[in-house]
């Protein structure tokens, strides 16, 4: 009864949803008033490894990819002033359309799963890297550039050496931002079967919020691993500014 | 799963849209049409407008107040930034467990996601007003109510209607799961695919995406009528 049998593929929504999962049946779920049930969660932490395995390879690959695409835009913009409001007006767009109709838009192109939840997510975090990092890059006061500049420096040397590192603190806010909300977004995917912590939320009883509320403590643990790992890394990458701070 | 698909296609769901039609799962009964679509807009658009309300009522005033005393940043900071990480799914589920289903539930926990992005912004736009503005406004002997109302605020509009702008999106699409508390919105055509079917499933896409890109671009049009032209000639 205990042992954590896969999920149906949560892909048969409605009137299915509401149905209880036999496994479910415990002690504490008959008593309403429990609001999170141990008992329970000492049996069955050991089903949310391979969501949780699943929303990590997601939610990185997304922001990677996001990422990577971004940053190019954003250099390409850099140097073609004249590309800025567009690709601004572009990303813009992608992030108004509301994930789950952009998941099912996609549905007849690359049909169900991980593919189909990459891609939208990852165009979800475009808007701010690609703003954050423009931010960032605008921010790099002229006078430092000139000074790069009578000191010998190409254009690309002045890039690379000067303004992408002091753009470094924008550029990671806005992937700590895009990471937060790619791990919240990513638990809407099991709508298109991609798997996830959504599969836990949904999947479960809603008659029975320890399930889901699991899932959401993995998720906020995750927020705060990633946010963590990226202030490190920012702290490793601009090692000037604890200087000048201390 | 993926061979079901096959009999979706983008002029299928625009005929679902306008016209009942038979789907692939309800065996001769015709689902869709336009009336159900008009129900279900009116329902998302009930749902949105309300929380956007609600989530405007509150944090408008605090956002504004705390810019304005320049008090409680972490507060604000951190309400912004705990507010990107909830998860809509985990929003909607919690409410229909714990607190109930139905419009008086589902609207103010939507509320709730509109709730962090209003706030930040109506914080960071009035810290931004240049404090001489200010000091000059209370040199004219303008009460702080007056300077918030006739000063700060208006100084604040482009930041402030980004926080609305980003509560709406948030909002909207939230709205799109809603059915799963018992509120139909259009998240119903996706979310019950064995009524409506493959082509019902691609019309309600449709239909949110527009929707977000049409309230988006209201509020955008808002902004200009709000933004005085004093602060379009600085930027243009």
């Amino acid at each position: 009864m205990a042992s954590p049998a896969p999920l149906a593929a949560a892909g048969q929504v409605g009137g299915d949803f509401f149905k209880e999962r036999s496994s479910d049946t415990l002690p504490c779920q008959a008593n309403e008033s429990h609001l999170f049930c141990f008992d329970w969660a000492r049996e069955n932490i050991d089903r949310y490894g391979t969501p949780t395995q699943q929303h990590l390879e997601i939610v990185v690959l997304s922001v990677a990819i996001g990422f990577a695409v971004a940053f190019a835009l954003a250099l390409l913009a850099h140097r073609t002033r004249r590309l800025q409001p567009p690709l601004l007006a572009a990303t813009g767009v992608l992030y108004t359309i509301p994930s789950i109709a952009f998941f099912f838009l996609l549905l007849p192109v690359t049909g169900f799963g991980r593919d189909t939840a990459i891609i939208v997510l990852s165009a979800y975090t475009l808007q701010i890297i690609y703003r954050n990092t423009m931010l960032g890059l605008g921010n790099v006061p002229d006078s430092v550039r000139d000074a790069a500049r009578g000191m010998g420096l190409t254009n690309r040397q002045i890039l690379w050496k000067v303004e992408l590192p002091l753009a470094t603190p924008e550029i990671i806010a806005g992937l700590r931002v895009a990471t937060a909300s790619t791990i919240a977004i990513a638990t809407l995917v099991v709508l298109i079967s991609a798997g996830g912590l959504g599969t836990e939320m949904y999947g479960s009883n809603f008659n029975f919020p320890t399930a889901i509320l699991i899932a959401v403590a993995i998720i906020a643990l995750m927020v705060l691993a990633f946010d963590l790992l990226l202030l490190t890394a920012q702290r490793l990458l601009t090692p000037w500014r604890k200087a000048r701070s201390g | 799963m993926r061979a079901d698909l096959v009999s979706a296609s983008f002029s299928g769901a625009v005929e679902f849209i306008f016209a009942p039609q038979e789907s692939n799962v309800t065996g001769g009964k015709e689902v869709g049409g336009f009336d159900k679509t008009l129900e279900l807009l009116v329902g998302h658009i009930e749902v949105t407008v309300l929380a956007l309300a609600l989530a405007l009522l509150i944090a408008l005033p605090l956002g504004l107040y705390l810019g304005h005393k320049g008090r409680g940043e972490l507060l604000a900071v951190g309400i912004g930034n705990a507010g990107r990480a909830i998860p809509e799914l985990a929003v909607i589920a919690l409410v229909a467990t714990l607190v109930g289903i139905g419009m008086r539930n589902v609207a103010p926990a939507l509320a709730l996601l509109g709730i962090a992005p209003i706030l930040v912004n109506a914080y960071v736009g009035v810290r931004q007003v240049d404090p001489a503005a200010v000091d000059a406004a209370r040199g004219m002997g303008m009460s702080e109510l007056s300077i918030i109302r006739k000063v700060e605020f208006p100084l604040a509009v482009p930041t402030v209607m980004g926080g609305i702008r980003g509560a709406a999106i948030v909002i909207v699409a939230t709205a799109t799961i809603a059915p799963l508390a018992g509120v139909e919105t259009l998240g119903d055509f996706i979310l019950n695919r064995n009524v409506y079917g493959e082509n019902g499933l691609l019309a309600g896409a449709i239909l949110v995406a527009l929707l977000a890109l049409t309230i988006e671009g209201l509020l955008a049009l808002l902004q200009r009528r709000l933004t005085s032209d004093g602060l379009k000639v600085k930027t243009a």
